[in-house]
């Protein structure tokens, strides 16, 4: 999932990094394919080369070297509301339909079952990034028909969509999940399967998600992670499995 | 100058007050833990705690009973697992805590709001969430020159902010290099300001090097030397951060017991910070920063 992820970064591309497997998806693409991949971390480091996979999306090793440090006002207003970002890379407890995201809570806002850590950056990002990728293991408890809470804003929230909402960024144009990819239907918004992973069948995805998931036609297939690639995330990048699992 | 070094002690004890609202800043970077031990020691209570993230340091001091609200805008341990303290408190009210909750945008814009002394700031943002219903402070103007609908969020202008900073002078001319987070804005914003730093340095070395001070030392009212005062935070530089201790704090946070075990451990069961590094004789070796020096600049004319 974090190989497919970071194939789809292009070099020069200036991203935002999100915390977790968007941290390891761009390092490895800057390791592989894109060695000029700007990452801007929301800790304010511009052109960050960190030297060791950053544990956090603030660690020491994401300012040594590293183009510019500025401060989080300059991060959030002359570079994200700015519209320099290209791509904003976000995780996401729960991921609907519309590419809404919730990292909020499980139940009720007042009373949760589960209190999940919040927006962090995640609301603007959405809101503002060109396009946004989002990366998320499939199941239904994370691709449910209805968020409890609208963290970070999809294609459509509430009825309405981005363009009524007035906001500036494309937003989620892609999911990357652990069993194939869903892309933007350009004319609802809709999230719909392109791509399988090998062995992967249609109805297995579908039983893992809890709305009607539409199938694109052609479906394509993504092809698995290559020596070089697995060799980077398990040994270099994520070598004590914070990020991989195991 | 005025000579504002004064210990940890007097320094909480003179400017943290019961029902203060606080602000510990630095985001990953400069967290000071010395400081929020300290405050957890004195027993400060009713607390209102700002941060963008809380942080172990909140989820101590919430399980020590200071805080009485939170205003934050990410609640987690990155890598490691959660905050169970302030889930606890939280999900099952144990100890109560009441939350406001905005984005990092959101607490960026109020504490840039404060350090301006503006009533609010502007962004364009929110559009499509739910932050706005769980948290009613967050609201609209009509832009008088766009007509465009721009979303707010109040000033917040804390009793007491705190932060951790390489070095200070005596006189609180503070300079900070590597992430800044949003300490400028916090302590321009706050109405009482305590600096801690890992280092003493006379007015010269400040002078010599002027585009890096971040607060000048009019707004500070008290300078606390501390080396080592983030762990298990970092300081560019000084030490790395402990990430170690991130993830094992996964294990004793989960356990109520076990984070009271802690904080007697160390925070209560020691007087200062320097207790607390020698309860820890290991730590210094394995996490001492090493040797990146980048060359001077000509401040000549």
């Amino acid at each position: 999932m974090a190989a497919v992820a970071a194939r789809e970064l292009g070099n020069r591309e200036v991203v935002f990094v999100g915390i977790g497997l968007p941290n390891l998806a761009c390092n490895l693409a800057r390791a592989l394919q894109a060695p000029d991949l700007v990452l801007i971390y929301e800790s304010g480091a511009v052109g960050a080369v960190p030297e060791r996979l950053p544990v956090s999306i603030g660690d020491p090793s994401l300012v040594t070297g590293s183009l510019m440090v500025c401060s989080m006002a300059d991060v959030f207003q002359l570079f994200l509301q700015n519209g320099k970002i290209e791509v904003g890379f976000l995780g996401g407890a729960q991921v609907d339909r519309w590419g809404n995201i919730n990292t909020t809570v499980i139940g009720p806002y007042q009373k949760p079952k589960v209190r999940l850590p919040g927006s962090g950056g995640a609301a603007e990002i959405a809101v503002h990034a060109q396009r946004v990728l989002i990366i998320s293991r499939l199941s239904t408890r994370a691709f449910p028909a209805e968020l409890d809470f609208i963290t970070s804003p999809g294609q459509r929230s509430k009825g309405k969509s981005r363009a009524e909402l007035g906001m500036p960024g494309a937003g989620p144009i892609k999911v990357i999940t652990d069993k194939g990819v869903l892309e933007r239907d350009e004319e609802t918004g809709e999230m719909v399967l392109t791509r399988l992973y090998p062995g992967v069948t249609v109805d297995e995805v579908k039983a893992n998600v809890g709305w009607p998931l539409r199938v694109q036609d052609h479906l394509e297939q993504v092809s698995p992670p290559s020596q070089e690639e697995l060799r980077l995330l398990r040994e270099v990048l994520d070598p004590k499995r914070l990020y991989l699992g195991n | 100058m005025i000579n504002k070094v004064q210990s940890m002690k007097d320094a909480i004890a003179a400017h943290v007050q019961d029902g203060d609202t606080v602000v510990i800043e630095g985001f990953t970077h400069l967290i000071s833990f010395a400081a929020g031990h300290e405050i957890i020691r004195q027993r400060r209570k009713d607390l209102t705690l700002c941060r963008l993230t809380p942080d172990l340091i909140y989820d101590q001091m919430i399980a020590a009973g200071c805080a009485r609200k939170l205003v934050f805008s990410w609640a987690g341990n990155p890598g490691a697992g959660s905050l169970h303290a302030f889930r606890r408190a939280v999900e099952k009210g144990t100890p109560p805590l009441e939350i406001e909750e905005y984005s990092h945008f959101g607490m960026v814009a109020r504490v840039s709001a404060g350090a301006a002394r503006l009533p609010f700031w502007t962004m364009r943002n929110y559009m499509g969430t739910d932050l706005p219903v769980a948290n009613p402070r967050i609201k609209t103007v009509t832009c008088p020159y766009t007509g465009e609908v721009l979303a707010t969020v109040p000033a917040l202008n804390p009793d007491v902010t705190i932060i951790h900073a390489q070095r200070a002078d005596a006189g609180g001319n503070t300079q900070v290099w590597g992430l800044l987070g949003v300490q400028k804005e916090a302590a321009f914003a706050s109405k009482r300001v305590i600096v801690v730093v890992e280092e003493l340095v006379d007015e010269a070395v400040i002078r010599a090097d002027p585009n890096r001070t971040l607060i000048p030392g009019m707004i500070v009212n008290s300078v606390v030397v501390e080396p080592w005062g983030c762990h298990p935070s970092y300081a560019q530089g000084y030490y790395d951060r402990d990430n170690d201790f991130y993830v094992a704090w996964e294990d004793i946070t989960r356990e109520p017991a076990r984070l009271q075990g802690y904080l007697e451990e160390f925070v209560y069961g020691v007087k200062d910070r320097a207790e607390y590094l020698a309860k820890q004789p290991e730590l210094q070796d394995r996490l001492r920063a090493a040797h990146r020096y980048c060359e001077g600049v000509n401040f000549g004319f």
